[in-house]
């Protein structure tokens, strides 16, 4: 999967497993958090980029 | 002008599908389509050799082939080598378009092929290669072969070579700067008018295209899995061992991260030339996740983090560049047991 906040070009390239990040210069953080409240965002993304890994019930992706 | 000239079992006339294992084999003079090559080229120029391989022989064995191929191109003492065309047959085009790139690369003898747009080995060799546009239908190898050898007779005098709806080569994506008559205001205006009245007109700036790329199988479960990380936002330990340049890369490196449970920027630095790289400096987990990604793992929700990460640099580089690049991750990836990866992009 993609972790990417530049999601024309992972759309353009046909990525077909995305997660929004949170910016260009700090893709899986926010420079502008206190460091609890970006590492508790971090691991949201990370969940979200497992999720997006996962096999969909029953289908073939 | 002596040719080599390649071709599969089947235009090679050895047989169809059943016979598509078939190794290479050596034949002297044209054969099939190469006798059309010869007439169209008439006196002066002749096939010397005509080298026929299965079609699934010559991708399962590409690196023996090329080699045995360079060696009968060489010994041959060829001035031009024609492969083809292909039209829409697949591993046909990968083979010729690979054979074509070694013969060009390797001998310096100039190559062409020929295949329909959509043939896979078009988009892998088309920014180094001469592809006439063959089309799909094989009744047109006349008019196909007639437009190769026309190209081939320019490329062999090393006479300049037109654009590619003049001479009917698949285009290349390269820029060639040249004369023309109207600004690019003029030629923008010209165009939106040409727009809103419906008219035909061409794009100066063609949007790439991409294959799809089909989705694979996600995974059963996550809790087992082996995961890695990889980023295209050049993160490399500090002092850039492998030298990945800053932009158009071509080279990509994998990091120890066995034993860390977290980046500390005073060990990474960022060679990456497009993006503002001091938030990244000040905690590389902001672009590999390692942190997040430990702590998943120590809790049971990830079964394993591969022990490097890979890094590469995603700016300004040329689409034949990344691919190799990609490749060469890729094969990794499947050596390693991988199941799944998380790319990071900025």
């Amino acid at each position: 999967m993609q972790l990417t906040s530049a999601l024309p070009i992972a759309k353009m390239v046909g990525s077909n497993r995305v997660v929004l990040g949170t910016g260009i210069v700090h893709v899986a953080g926010d420079a502008n958090l206190p460091p609890d409240e970006e590492k508790a965002l971090r691991r949201k993304l990370v969940e979200e980029a497992l999720d997006s890994l996962r096999a969909e019930e029953g289908g073939a992706g | 002008m002596r040719i080599v000239h390649y071709l599969n079992q089947f235009f090679g006339g050895i047989g169809g599908e059943e016979q598509a294992g078939s190794p290479l084999q050596e034949v002297e003079g044209a054969v099939g389509p190469g006798r059309l090559l010869e007439q169209t080229f008439g006196e002066g120029a002749a096939v010397v050799k005509t080298l026929v391989c299965g079609d699934n022989h010559a991708v399962e064995h590409q690196e023996e082939l090329t080699a045995a191929v360079l060696e009968h191109v060489r010994g041959a003492e060829a001035d031009l080598f024609v492969a083809g065309p292909c039209f829409d047959a697949g591993r046909y085009g990968m083979a010729a378009g690979a054979l074509c790139s070694a013969v060009q690369t390797e001998l310096g003898i100039p190559a062409v092929t020929a295949m329909h747009e959509e043939n896979p080995g078009v988009d892998l060799h088309r920014e180094g290669l001469y592809i006439v546009n063959s089309g799909k239908n094989a009744a047109r190898m006349k008019e196909v072969v007639g437009r190769m050898a026309g190209l081939a007779r320019k490329l062999a005098a090393g006479e300049a070579v037109g654009l590619p709806e003049e001479e009917g080569y698949l285009t290349r994506g390269l820029i060639r700067d040249r004369f023309v008559g109207k600004s690019s205001a003029e030629r923008l205006v010209d165009m939106v008018l040409a727009k809103v009245q419906e008219q035909p007109f061409d794009t100066e700036m063609p949007v790439t295209s991409f294959q799809p790329v089909a989705k694979p199988r996600g995974v059963d479960d996550i809790s087992k899995a082996k995961v890695m990380l990889i980023t295209d936002g050049g993160l490399v330990p500090k002092g850039n061992p492998d030298n990945i340049e800053g932009m158009a890369a071509t080279r990509w490196g994998a990091y120890d991260i066995s034993g860390d449970d977290d980046l500390a920027g005073e060990d990474y630095e960022i060679s990456h030339g497009g993006y503002d790289p001091r938030f990244v400096q000040a905690d590389p987990d902001r672009l590999v996740p390692l942190d997040a990604l430990r702590q998943l793992e120590k809790e049971g929700a990830v079964g394993e983090i591969h022990g490097e990460f890979l890094s590469t640099s995603g700016l300004s580089n040329p689409l034949s560049n990344t691919r190799r690049l990609g490749r060469e991750m890729a094969e990794k990836v499947k050596r390693e047991g991988v199941d799944a990866v998380i790319l990071t992009s900025t």
